[in-house]
């Protein structure tokens, strides 16, 4: 129900520059996930967004608004903003009972009696938490709290949604749970999401678009999710994806050569210049076999996980991941056992220049 | 505060600017004043003046004695405290739950009161100890004289000793027996785990205990003042006291009065300094907020004498001394032998309900505590949410001046105040009410920092934050969120104000006027005037009044624990 448009944004904290220049639109009734490392600064754009913090420069403009505008010093409080904020702990008043924390927004924005009193039961049925409307939140469990707080910053229909790491203290179950409800919540509302975690699997499965952070608060590339996962700009976007296996592969006139010594490439061509290249792969894209044409591996270490087996595998000296489904193994043979040897090849390689492999996954 | 405003000049700043304003005008001016008119004479700064006072006999004499009997009680208030917490938490002792409970009832009872009681069962002539070791016994001179060193000693330690207690009961509750228990795996015997390993980690709590109860010792007036001065034993407080009575304001004995306030002042902090670098240096993650059931040393043959032996000390420490009290209230003329017919309940009857001047002194008390504790519960809620909450610029010299009152003791608020509200600044409140209630709101401003800002720490930013998102404003969200929250922080304040405020005598005997006697004031007047009897029975009645109220507490925060729940 609101676009937003953040141009030049800067904000300083002492000497430490958390965001330096940051450009970012959010189209109307899109979910936006915003992905990083913890402390990277993406919790700080949310509260430039949400008002709690004022820019130093920049301005951020919602639905055609701007709510901050550092150099007229314009700064909508965030009560004027019309917004929905989910925060990690949840932060659920804990001497209001369940109705009363969902019906406060409605109490500020003086929505009669019987309105209020309906609009509040949709909400708390919205979250599935119809029959608990009496309880006080320290009678809840931390998945309910969750949706308590859902629920309050849904309950004005506010024209976006905010939402930090709002699924993280949650077990596995509720969070897979949760993720489905906030984006059948978003389809059927047509709000605009704004999305800020760590954590790739939720961003992967609830985003429209993603946004990948660096720790120096730079946007590496924006996205949708298969694009982002597929065609990652660069090696950091392909770490903090997922498990990331690398090996150095050198140009010798028109050779591929891997490792030193080294021994002949057999994965696909580079799609890039250069004499020293970084092919990365992740651990489901290895394809192994006992004999033919693969790179020559020794088996380190082989886990049987059920569904698929996991191999840590030596190929020239550098130790890579693999993962395969476990019917594969059987049906092929491939259950390998540590110290028997084996070929590597790859599905699919994304090509990085050399110094990829040292970066750490910051 | 977790909501930022662009604007230069908004609700923050008000907030910061009215907290600096409290404190500055009720703490900080009165302090300066002394210190002011300690080092500035005539225009400019003077040490050797200074020093000149110091070495006057009788302000080195007061100034030794503080150290002398501040000493004295630390040493015999830590081992006594330190004795009973063990002997509670780490023996068989028998009612180790009740025995835990009466070792903190001396924290209730102001120890003034205690001392009057102890003059009358010790003083060397007409105690009534003596008296009967003299009459009856045929003993030559009195057993002990309670007007000296040893007596004021001892009086204070029956009553600060529970510092002590509280903080080594605590730590030794909270410590990991696994710790002794690998020691004793590792073949120690009992004797060198308590040697090497429990005395080390309680130490710091020891240490912390034991300068608390110098704190208190060094500033304390009223022992002192019950005991000391017949046998000419003053100390700092005393003779601030003294100085400022005596001589009527001239401007000798007020600067005798400023330089021993300032050496107080200078005492507290670093004292204080000391105990909080104890304090974070012994913070060991041995000692886990958890509760642990600790190995109980078998006491086998002793314990009943043990046990015996505390009820003894609770006997001799808080029922005879409360008993004497209110049987010596009861008499018709002191001295009298206590039996049925010396006795009545007139006295009680006449300060209850027909003595103007005790009748004003329990109403001046009433007030001033309710008025007093009303106020410093709201400013200190207010300056504990711009402490804890608010980010704004200038918010490093609240924090300081909110360390201030910690740091200053009766005395010197009482002398600050009257430099400051004596008219010399356009303001007269001297010999008013007025000048208590102001006194007792810098006096009392530590405790409602305290619970208040320990309320506060529990309020998450984010709590307010989603109010502010929900469309409440900065008041709405305070008025909503934040002031429901802290209102059991508030309520302990205002309690933790309203029952000291009644019994208080420090402050109160330096700004009294003749219509605005304390409590406290009146029972020590009516001590020093001779009417023992008189000071006795009003003596009962605070006790009585103090009971009721931490009976009240008690009930208030059961109630208001069981609504949070």
């Amino acid at each position: 129900m609101a676009d937003v448009r953040i141009a030049g944004l800067v904000k300083r904290y002492g000497t430490k520059s958390v965001l330096a220049g940051l450009d970012l639109d959010l189209a109307d009734g899109e979910c936006f996930t915003l992905l990083g490392p913890s402390g990277c600064g993406k919790t700080v754009l949310l509260r430039l967004i949400a008002g709690f913090e004022v820019p130093d420069a920049g301005t951020i403009a919602i639905g055609g608004e701007r709510v901050a505008d550092a150099a007229s010093g314009r700064a909508v409080p965030p009560n004027e903003r019309g917004l929905g904020v989910v925060f990690q702990d949840y932060a659920v008043w804990p001497h209001m009972s369940v109705t009363d924390n969902v019906a406060y927004p409605l109490k500020l924005a003086r929505v009669g009696a019987s309105a209020r009193r309906e609009r509040t039961l949709r909400a708390i049925g919205q979250v599935g938490l119809e029959g608990l409307d009496a309880r006080l939140p320290s009678q809840l469990s931390g998945g309910q709290q969750q949706r308590v707080a859902l629920a309050r910053a849904l309950v004005s229909e506010p024209r976006l949604l905010l939402l930090d790491e709002p699924l993280n203290n949650l077990d596995a179950n509720l969070r897979e749970e949760m993720r489905f409800e906030i984006k059948a919540l978003q389809r059927k509302l047509g709000i605009t999401i704004f999305y800020v975690t760590h954590d790739q699997e939720i961003a992967l499965g609830i985003a429209d678009r993603i946004a990948v952070m660096d720790m120096q608060g730079r946007l590496r590339q924006i996205g949708a999710p298969e694009e982002i996962y597929e065609r990652p700009a660069d090696a950091f976007v392909f770490r903090f994806l997922g498990t990331a296996n690398f090996l150095p592969v050198r140009r010798e006139g028109s050779a591929l050569c891997v490792g030193d010594p080294g021994v002949p490439w057999t994965g696909p061509a580079p799609d890039r210049p250069g004499d020293a290249l970084a092919a990365g792969f992740r651990p489901s894209d290895v394809q192994l076999a006992r004999t033919g044409s693969g790179l020559p591996g020794i088996v380190r270490r082989a886990s049987f996980l059920g569904a698929q087996v996991d191999y840590l595998i030596d190929v020239v000296g550098r130790e890579i991941r693999a993962a395969l489904p476990s019917h594969e193994c059987l049906d092929r043979d491939l259950l390998f056992t540590e110290g028997e040897a084996c070929r590597v090849g790859f599905a699919t390689v994304q090509w990085f220049e050399a110094d990829a492999i040292d970066e750490e996954a910051r | 505060m977790t909501v930022a405003t662009a604007s230069r000049f908004g609700t923050p700043q008000v907030l910061l600017g009215l907290s600096i304003a409290i404190l500055v005008i009720v703490v900080a001016v009165p302090v300066l004043l002394i210190f002011f008119n300690a080092f500035w004479v005539d225009g400019h700064f003077n040490v050797a003046d200074v020093i000149k006072v110091l070495r006057e006999k009788d302000t080195y004499q007061a100034l030794l004695n503080s150290l002398i009997l501040a000493s004295g009680v630390t040493v015999t208030g830590t081992i006594v405290g330190t004795f009973f917490a063990w002997l509670v938490t780490r023996t068989d002792l028998p009612f180790k739950g009740a025995m835990k409970v009466l070792f903190l009832v001396p924290f209730m009872l102001p120890s003034f009161i205690g001392a009057l009681a102890w003059k009358m069962l010790l003083s060397p002539r007409a105690g009534y100890i003596n008296r009967f070791f003299i009459d009856v016994l045929g003993f030559d001179g009195p057993i002990f004289d309670i007007y000296t060193f040893a007596g004021i000693i001892g009086v204070e330690t029956m009553y600060l000793f529970p510092f002590v207690f509280i903080q080594v009961s605590g730590a030794l509750e909270r410590m990991d027996p696994t710790l002794e228990e690998s020691a004793r795996i590792s073949g120690a015997d009992l004797f060198t785990i308590t040697r090497k390993i429990t005395i080390p980690l309680v130490l710091p709590s020891i240490l912390s205990g034991a300068l608390l109860i110098m704190l208190y010792s060094m500033a304390h007036f009223g022992t002192v003042a019950v005991l000391g001065i017949e046998a000419g034993i003053y100390n700092i407080p005393t003779l601030i006291y003294e100085k400022i009575h005596q001589s009527a304001g001239s401007f000798n004995s007020i600067r005798t009065g400023t330089v021993l306030a300032t050496v107080l002042v200078i005492t507290a902090a670093f004292i204080l300094w000391l105990q909080n670098k104890v304090l974070s240096r012994g913070r060991y993650q041995i000692i886990a907020g958890k509760s642990f059931r600790p190995t109980e040393l078998k006491l086998r043959g002793l314990r009943t004498p043990m046990l015996v032996f505390c009820l003894a000390y609770i006997g001799f420490t808080i029922v005879l001394p409360t008993a004497t009290i209110f049987m010596v209230g009861g008499l018709k003329t002191y001295g009298l032998p206590f039996v049925a017919e010396n006795l009545t309940w007139e006295n009680y009857r006449y300060i209850l309900f027909e003595w103007q001047l005790t009748r004003d002194a329990i109403w001046n008390s009433l007030t001033l505590g309710f008025t007093a504790a009303i106020i410093t519960m709201f400013a200190g809620v207010i300056i504990s949410y711009v402490i804890v909450k608010m980010r704004v610029r200038g918010k490093g010299l609240l924090e300081f001046l909110g360390m201030l009152p910690f740091s200053v003791p009766g005395s010197v608020i009482a002398l600050g105040v009257i430099l400051a509200w004596s008219g010399k600044y356009g303001v007269n409140l001297y010999n008013t009410v007025w000048i208590i209630l102001v006194a007792y709101i810098a006096r009392y401003m530590a405790f409602s920092l305290k619970a208040n800002s320990a309320a506060l720490e529990q309020v998450h930013d984010s709590l307010v934050e989603a109010a502010r998102a929900s469309g409440a404003t900065m008041w709405q969200a305070l008025r909503d969120i934040v002031l429901p929250l802290v209102r059991p922080g508030m309520l302990a304040a205002f309690f933790l104000i309203f029952l000291p405020a009644l019994r208080e005598l420090t402050v109160s005997v330096l700004l009294y006027g003749p219509t605005t006697r304390t409590i406290g004031v009146a029972i020590y007047t009516l001590n020093e005037d001779g009417e023992t009897v008189y000071s006795a029975a009003l003596a009962g009645i605070a006790l009585v009044i103090i009971v009721l109220g931490e009976g009240v507490i008690k009930r208030v925060f059961k109630g208001a624990v069981g609504r949070k729940g």
